[in-house]
């Protein structure tokens, strides 16, 4: 180590730490989970490979047979809606917080004077700029498929918003797991707890052709109005009650999430 | 937690209430606690730590260190009692505490996907800084810690050693009043040991940083700290600059390794004039005295007409560990090696003279 020379340790004496206020600490800490993401393409591609997949098998698979059974049914722009969850849900920085709080860097951040808040809202925002962005491709391959928003092109711009908090709401499950276990496989399974909620709902025949419990139970998912909402974008137009409904079901999947997540967090600086 | 507002005058000025506290105890502490369910980890310290002074807490693994540098870190909470650091409750005003504490803790806390200079320009834009000083500080830190081009190469490729320093340099970043220092040196190498002992110095004498270290090594903390504290099964069980705690025990000390009858031994060394204590502990008869170099003599004579072989009889000046000896009943241990000590040759390289005495 080299030592100083005393006009420099003057100079280093005079910087201090400052406050830097909320705003300024959130975009300092979504622009490190974001400049990650170069990194970790792994974390990401994947579910747009997924969603791809499905998409384009099972428009293959009951296209011909939903469009026969009701008149004017576009199944292409149905499906998208489904398509567009499977690669937006689950897809969050979670994991990258696990090997932070695994190689102590967590405690790090927990040292510095930002707002422990700011720290998850910061990873939460990231989030939603990552979503934004992998809804891109998949509404690419869907106007490639031949599909059009009835909205047009405002309603595309809000089928991502929506299809990016409803990742976001979801996101907070990921982090509450982080940050309860510090466990890299439990934060990776919970992908898995959205399969019920994406299956026992709309996700590939419209509710009115749903039967017995499985429509009862679509009737409780909230994931049933989320869907409901994005595809009312491309078919119907602008159908404020089904939008509503959809911002409304984002909102309760958010709220308990975040709850989760704060709490977690609460615990997790509770502990040390 | 909110921020209180960012204030008009430099961070340095504070509150009456609180900057009378801390102005000259940067770090302060009363019946501080932790408890973790039925266990006391920490059990009411008391601690006062001067500004511009080196305190040395010492003990092994398992005392309390660790939890005593994560609740004045604000990491975690008390259980009970109160403590100030850089003149700021830990509890009520912890934003403020952060933003006048540096910390080092035991295990590096870093990005590996980062470059050196990310981490460091992401620290410290966290702790408010300007980019011209931002600038600055890297430029300066990164020939510090004796980084250099390193910096620019992520995290995951640099050695232990290069951690470590990078670790302290994002300690570092914001120029610190306190900085907090978790057993700094465990696991490096004797060059980067010496070499954190340096820049330790360093900053205590050019920039009068006030320094709380931990150290499970007895001879870190002589060599560095103006004031040792030595914690023992979460209390603090002595307290006092290195020499004033080596003079408890005695200014020198001969270690006698014997075969035979200690107690025997014993008795006929506490008749020896000069001699002020003597304790056995194993095979070994330790035996204080002020003056060993005129007493190593009588002793020998007086161990060579008892009724013991002496295998080796060692004349030393008094070490921390005797002290933690005094004040615990046990010898200092450590976790490095398998668990073996650092004290043995902490008294190693005091020692002045050795006899190997055959019968």
């Amino acid at each position: 180590m080299t030592l100083l020379d005393p006009i420099r340790a003057t100079e280093a004496s005079q910087i201090r730490a400052r406050p830097a206020g909320f705003g300024h600490d959130l975009r300092a800490i979504a622009g490190r989970a974001l400049s990650a993401v170069p990194n970790d393409l792994a974390a990401v591609v994947p579910p747009v490979l997924i969603s791809f997949f499905f998409f384009i098998v099972n428009v293959a698979t009951l296209e011909r047979i939903t469009e026969s059974r009701i008149a004017g049914f576009d199944y292409t722009a149905f499906q998208m809606a489904t398509a567009i969850l499977l690669g937006v849900t689950g897809v969050s920085r979670a994991p990258s917080l696990v090997l932070d709080i695994q190689n102590g860097y967590f405690d790090r951040l927990l040292l510095t004077p930002v707002r422990r808040t700011a720290i998850l809202l910061g990873h939460l925002a990231a989030d939603v700029a990552v979503a934004i962005v992998l809804t891109v491709p998949i509404i690419v391959l869907g106007f490639v498929l031949g599909v059009r928003f009835e909205a047009g092109p405002l309603g595309v711009v809000v089928f991502m918003v929506l299809a990016a908090f409803w990742s976001l709401s979801f996101a907070g499950f990921g982090y509450a797991v982080a940050l309860k276990t510090g466990n890299p496989a439990a934060v990776n399974n919970m992908f898995l707890l959205f399969f019920p909620f994406l299956f026992m709902t709309s996700s590939y025949v419209p509710r009115s052709q749903l039967t017995g419990w499985l429509n009862t139970v679509a009737a409780w998912n909230p994931v049933t109005y989320l869907l409901e909402g994005l595809r009312s974008l491309a078919l119907r137009g602008w159908q404020w009650d089904e939008l509503g409904q959809a911002a409304v079901a984002i909102a309760l999947v958010g709220t308990l999430s975040t709850s989760m997540c704060f709490a977690a967090l609460r615990g997790r600086i509770r502990r040390g | 937690m909110d921020r209180v507002p960012e204030p008009a005058e430099p961070v340095g000025s504070r509150p009456m209430s609180t900057a009378i506290a801390g102005a000259d105890r940067p770090i302060f502490a009363q019946g501080l606690q932790r408890r973790f369910g039925e266990v006391a980890a920490v059990d009411g310290l008391d601690l006062a730590v001067g500004r511009g002074e080196i305190y040395g807490f010492l003990g092994p693994n398992g005392a309390g260190k660790s939890t005593t540098i994560r609740m004045l870190c604000t990491l975690l909470g008390p259980s009970g009692g109160t403590a100030t650091v850089a003149g700021y409750d830990i509890v009520s005003a912890p934003e403020q505490v952060r933003l006048r504490i540096g910390v080092a803790l035991q295990d590096v806390a870093l990005d590996p996907k980062q470059t050196g200079e990310q981490l460091l320009r992401l620290q410290g834009r966290l702790y408010g800084l300007s980019r011209r000083d931002i600038d600055h500080r890297v430029t300066e830190l990164g020939k510090l810690v004796d980084l250099g081009d390193a910096l620019g190469r992520r995290i995951d490729t640099y050695s232990g050693g290069m951690r470590r320093r990078l670790d302290l340099a994002a300690a570092l970043v914001h120029n610190p009043e306190v900085l907090f220092l978790d057993e700094p040196t465990t696991g490096l190498d004797p060059v980067s040991r010496l070499r954190v002992w340096e820049e330790v110095r360093r900053l205590n004498r050019e920039l009068e940083m006030t320094i709380f270290l931990t150290t499970q090594y007895l001879e870190e903390a002589d060599e560095l700290a103006h004031r040792v504290g030595i914690i023992d099964a979460g209390r603090l069980v002595a307290e006092g600059s290195p020499e004033e705690l080596k003079r408890r025990v005695g200014n020198d000390v001969i270690v006698a390794r014997i075969e035979g009858d200690t107690t025997t031994a014993q008795a006929a060394l506490q008749s020896l004039a000069g001699v002020q204590t003597v304790e056995v502990r194993g095979d070994e008869l330790i035996v204080t005295t002020a003056d060993g170099a005129a007493a190593i003599s009588p002793v020998a004579v007086a161990l060579n007409d008892g009724s013991v072989r002496v295998r080796d009889l060692t004349l030393r000046t008094t070490s921390l560990d005797d002290v933690y000896l005094e004040v615990t009943g046990t010898r200092f241990r450590t976790g490095d090696d398998g668990g073996e000590d650092s004290a043995e040759s902490d008294a190693e390289t005091k020692k002045r003279e050795t006899v190997e005495a055959k019968r």
